[in-house]
């Protein structure tokens, strides 16, 4: 349980920090919480040979809040999105809590989950949902990438050796519209990684009809994923049982999940309807209690 | 409310655990916290294969690591004649592998070094080639006449280790055959592990000049570990000084000898310096004793009215790679033959045969009493099956069947003399705390609703407190266990028994035990265990064994002293001794209550003014043989429903009512039996270490091989009756291992009644959401 041999360094700054990526490539290992790599490290499954410590950097850890979306600095830890609610985004605040433990939360950063791309991450799923993008940045260039551009592989994503994942944005729901979410987790005790995770979001026109929607899945394939083809079905439409139904189904063909000992494909598969299911008949439910006190 | 430790007349009482300051402080001293001056540390190299020949092993490159000290491998072990170690079952262990590995992880070398990353970075530049063989996984299998032949150093040449049997077979499948109601069942307990917070590991300390070894390990058996260790070494047992520090856990987990211990004592004698292992949670999960991995198939059979008449049992017993149990050495299979449970059988036979796989050697009791756990979880799955299968209520077939309070002491037909129990005054108090007969009308209301909702019972019987000399011992020691008091001048004890505590909190009972006894309060005795230089002899704490032995020791050395003190009393009172007794407080005048002296005036003269001719001082040590074991019972109820989306179960109640005779601190009893309780639930729900075909363990961590925390436990409802056991001192029984005893069948009764509107029976456990929705949907059920 000892990592092999490894150097450390805590630039002060971006600057700093991207001149340590270029000059060590793919020796170095971006440290941000710590809760994936440095047990990777003492299993000796991940032997870095510098680790680039970008705790000190400031500015990276806070959240802007504008018209048009929600920054989110990348070493924001997960705990300060179980504790901070951002109104237009509640899928946040719904996923956070089933992240992890809270010792994994105080210390974990959003920014460190999705550069470390575990297919089956809670984030992942969320910010799919959300349509989320991230900036990613080097001494060359700064570049904004859809999230769904950025999962490659398993642990895999379109970060450059000397690149750093600095931000996340996700862009605001539309304004004339109530926007629910809900973030479901099939684990098998608590700090567990998603057997399945599905996060569903929805917004909802003063006569229920479905303005913008998202559903993201966690551990349904080597990438967290959005079930495109099920959240557009939702659109222009008003929840009803059926449709509820009928994307719930599309929902659960959108993946790609393996059999092991945590289920079937099958299982999975039919967690995923299940949950969508769940996850869209709450939001039909909560719109209507809304409507009736704006009523 | 909990109590204070100066509480007088402790016994029964809620005294607040006086070890648990220094535990909840970050005081207390656990293996690790232990640095020696010279300390070295040391690491294992292990096998990634399960079954392979070893060809070849490389040291060079690491010898070549800054700080290496020395490596050995089990051609250097074979010099001096420890490559193998006996196991306490009566088989033999690679210490470390010679010719080729029996299961993944195996040990292989062992490396010393200066700090611990430096052995770790050396254990991965050790290059071993291996030539993969065949493995055995499935035990069935490996009892097949092509099996590959795993143990090449055995004369007998398959894997087959031991055939147990007890009982009647004949007349068991003659009343089978004649009985008008017969189930079979096979019931499965998978491979599952202890699992204890703190691993095992030690510090072998060894000083050439004095020629005494010190061994600090988590040891939950010092002075049998001593023992062993002269018998292995050769060294005088009086030049061995075990100490066993505070223990993060052990549950049967450390009372094995393990390779890594074994090492660590050969490179101590070697170098002269202390060497430290302890071992990391995979090797922890994927090497130490294992439990369980029993395959049963029962029949019982039974009358149309449901009274039992006969009960069968065929088991296999897979051990692994090496026969690494740790059963009295008498007993293969432990105590299975408690099978018959509480049940009034008035036949039964049960064998086991013991196959040797390419997984870990085992296996240990875990918190249970030698393979109880197996039998009683096996006799209530199947009298659940029986209870079906007559359509009768589950609590209707127990009370037809249970052994009754005038047969006690009940002689089983598998040979153990029950010593007391009142079945259906327990489970009467279960039935009433948890609302039996309303819950039944809400599961009938609820599954109207197509809800699934189950209640599950589960009445067992554990055989506890091993045990009486005449049948039980470790290699050739007798299970006996003991007490040494030394009260000092002004009034105060010390006391040191033979058991080893890991969280049960005997400086607490056993000091309530010994307070009761002479007058004194909790606070005025200190408890001292695990240390064999100033311990008296003892068989260590496992098997709910130390109540029931250490804790007979404890209260039979405290009324020898009360003898000597009698005599002193009456020479500070100026009467006859004959006119003196003790009213549970102190010695007073017979007749004359109002002139009395206390166990403090009494030590006091012990050392100061005795009466003439006196030995000075006030001591006694008292080594208790007892008579039988104790039977501890139980009455769970369980109630479960099941998400039909999900097929995950939800534990909605579950209600324990135990009677583990006198109780000596309910707080205490309690504690023990939240954490059995949750245990068996993770048993029941979460555990298995599963293997692939080649062998390979599919659970060697925490993020595969689950224990439960507060989050999933559901919230345990206790009560109690008391039905003390006739023999022992004060009447007590052990319970520590209960709960873990008694739950899971409750679990999985429960979720088999909520099935059982659809033909259900037998569910295999652990019961992962995934197998119960297979099950849904097997039965149109899922959403």
């Amino acid at each position: 349980m000892f990592p092999s041999a490894f150097s450390y360094v805590a630039p002060n700054t971006l600057d700093e920090t991207y001149e340590l990526l270029e000059q060590y490539g793919d020796d170095a290992k971006v440290l941000a919480g710590g809760q994936s790599l440095l047990p990777m490290m003492k299993l000796r499954l991940a032997a870095p040979g510098m680790l680039v410590d970008i705790g000190q950097v400031p500015h990276l850890a806070t959240q802007h809040e504008s018209p048009d979306a929600l920054r989110i600095g990348a070493l924001t830890r997960h705990a300060i999105l179980d504790s901070k609610q951002f109104d237009r985004y509640p899928l946040l605040s719904q996923t956070a809590p089933w992240i992890a433990d809270p010792l994994v939360r105080n210390r974990g950063t959003m920014g460190g989950s999705l550069a470390h791309a575990d297919p089956a991450a809670d984030w992942g799923a969320t910010l799919l949902a959300l349509k989320a993008s991230v900036q990613l940045a080097s001494h060359e260039r700064q570049r904004l990438v859809a999230l769904h551009d950025f999962f490659v592989d398993v642990y895999t994503t379109a970060l450059e050796p000397q690149e750093l994942l600095t931000e996340i944005i996700v862009p605001a729901p539309l304004a004339d519209s109530l926007v629910f979410g809900h973030y479901f987790k099939l684990e098998r005790k608590v700090g567990d990684f998603a057997v399945v995770g599905v996060a569903v979001t929805a917004s909802l026109t003063d006569d229920g009809t479905v303005s913008e929607a998202g559903i993201g899945l966690a551990a349904m394939g080597s990438i967290p994923l959005a079930a495109k083809k099920a959240a557009a079905l939702l659109i222009g439409h008003r929840l009803t049982p059926e449709l509820i139904k009928e994307v719930a189904q599309v929902a659960a063909q959108e993946g790609d999940p393996q059999s092991d000992r945590r289920g079937s494909e099958e299982y999975k598969r039919s967690m995923v309807r299940v949950y969508v299911q769940r996850g869209l008949a709450q939001i039909h439910q909560e719109w209507q209690v809304a409507n009736q006190s704006i009523a | 409310m909990a109590m204070e430790a100066t509480e007088s007349r402790p016994l029964g009482k809620a005294i607040k655990r006086k070890e648990d300051p220094r535990f909840i402080r970050r005081q207390g001293r656990y293996l690790d916290d232990i640095v020696l001056p010279g300390m070295l540390y040391m690491a294992l190299a292990r096998s990634p294969y399960a079954h392979a020949r070893i060809k070849n092993i490389r040291l060079d490159e690491a010898y070549k690591v800054l700080g290496v000290k020395a490596i050995l491998t089990g051609a250097d072990l074979e010099k001096m004649n420890l490559s193998w170690m006996p196991t306490l079952a009566g088989d033999r262990q690679m210490v470390l592998a010679t010719g080729k590995v029996l299961f993944q992880y195996q040990e292989v070398a062992a490396v010393v070094a200066e700090t611990r990353a430096a052995a770790e970075d050396a254990v991965q530049r050790i290059e071993v080639d291996y030539q993969p063989l065949d493995a055995v996984v499935d035990p069935y299998a490996a009892m097949k006449p092509d099996a590959p032949l795993l143990r090449e150093d055995r004369e007998q040449k398959d894997n087959h280790i031991f055939h147990w049997e007890v009982g009647d077979r004949e007349g068991t499948e003659n009343t089978l055959a004649s009985s008008p109601i017969v189930v079979k069942e096979f019931i499965r307990m998978p491979r599952v592990h202890p699992a204890p917070v703190e691993p095992c590991g030690c510090i072998a300390d060894y000083q050439k000049s004095t020629g005494k070894m010190t061994w600090y390990v988590t040891s939950q058996a010092p002075h049998a570990h001593r023992t062993v260790l002269a018998m292995v070494s050769g060294l005088p047992e009086h030049m061995i000084h075990v100490i066993s520090p505070d223990i993060g856990g052990g549950f049967g987990n450390k009372v094995p000898v393990y390779p890594g211990y074994v090492c660590s004592i050969v490179l101590s004698l070697q170098l002269g310096r202390p060497v430290k292992w302890i071992e990391t949670r995979t090797e922890n999960i994927a090497t130490t004793n294992f439990a369980r991995d029993y395959h049963m198939t029962a029949e019982i059979g039974a009358t149309e009215e449901g009274i039992v008449t006969g009960l069968k049992v065929i088991t296999i017993a897979d051990h692994g790679a090496f026969d690494a149990a740790a059963d009295p050495s008498k007993f293969p299979a432990g105590l299975f033959s408690i099978v018959t449970g509480s049940y009034n059988f008035p036949i039964a036979f049960a064998e086991v045969d013991g196959v040797y796989t390419n997984k870990a050697p085992g296996g240990v009791a875990y918190r249970c009493s030698f393979r109880v756990t197996e039998a009683s979880f096996l006799i209530e799955r199947v009298m659940n099956t029986l209870a079906l299968r007559l359509n009768l209520d589950p609590v209707e077939l127990r009370r037809r069947n249970f052994i009754q309070p005038d047969q006690f002491p009940y002689q089983s037909p598998l040979g153990w003399t029950y010593d007391s129990g009142n079945y259906d005054l327990t489970l009467d108090k279960a039935l009433e705390l948890v609302g039996y007969e309303k819950l039944r009308e809400e599961q009938a209301e609820r599954r109207a609703r197509g809800e699934l909702v189950g209640i599950g019972i589960s009445t067992f019987t554990e055989i506890v407190g091993a045990g009486p000399s005449n049948t039980f011992d470790i290699l050739g020691i007798k299970m006996f266990d003991s007490c040494e008091i030394r009260i000092h001048p002004t009034g105060k004890a010390i006391a040191r028994l033979g058991a080893r505590h890991q969280g049960q909190g005997h400086e607490t009972t056993f000091a309530q035990v010994i307070a009761e006894e002479l007058g004194l309060t909790t606070a005025d005795v200190l408890i001292e265990e695990g240390d064999t230089d100033t311990a008296p002899y003892g068989l260590g704490t496992y098997a709910s064994r130390s109540t029931p032995t250490a804790g007979g020791a404890a209260a039979l050395a405290a009324r020898r002293i009360r003898q000597k003190a009698i005599q002193i009393a009456a020479h500070l009172l100026e009467v006859s001794a004959d006119d003196v007794e003790w009213n549970g407080e102190k010695f007073v005048t017979k007749g004359l209550e109002s002139r009395g002296v206390g166990m403090g005036e009494v030590a006091l003269a012990a050392y100061t003014n005795l009466p003439q001719g006196m030995e000075p001082g006030l001591e006694a040590t008292y080594y208790y043989d007892p008579p039988n074991l104790t039977f501890p019972n139980g009455a769970y109820i369980a109630v479960v429903s099941i998400d039909r989306g999900t097929g995950q179960v939800a534990v909605e109640r579950f209600v324990a009512v135990d009677d583990c005779g006198t109780v000596i601190n309910p707080m205490v009893v309690d504690g023990q039996i939240h954490g059995g309780l949750t245990e068996g639930f993770g048993i029941a729900f979460m555990q298995e270490i599963a293997f692939d075909e080649d062998g390979n363990n599919l659970a060697p961590n925490f993020m595969e091989y689950l224990v439960p925390t507060a989050v999933e436990a559901p919230h345990w409802e206790t009560g109690r009756t008391v039905t003390p056991s006739p023999h022992h001192p004060i009447g007590a029984k052990g319970v520590g291992e209960s709960p873990n005893v008694g739950s899971p069948a409750a679990f999985v009764n429960a979720v088999v009644d909520a099935l059982s509107p659809y033909g259900v029976t037998n569910l295999e456990i652990p019961l992962f959401p995934w197998k119960v929705w297979n099950v849904l949907r097997e039965h149109g059920l899922t959403l």
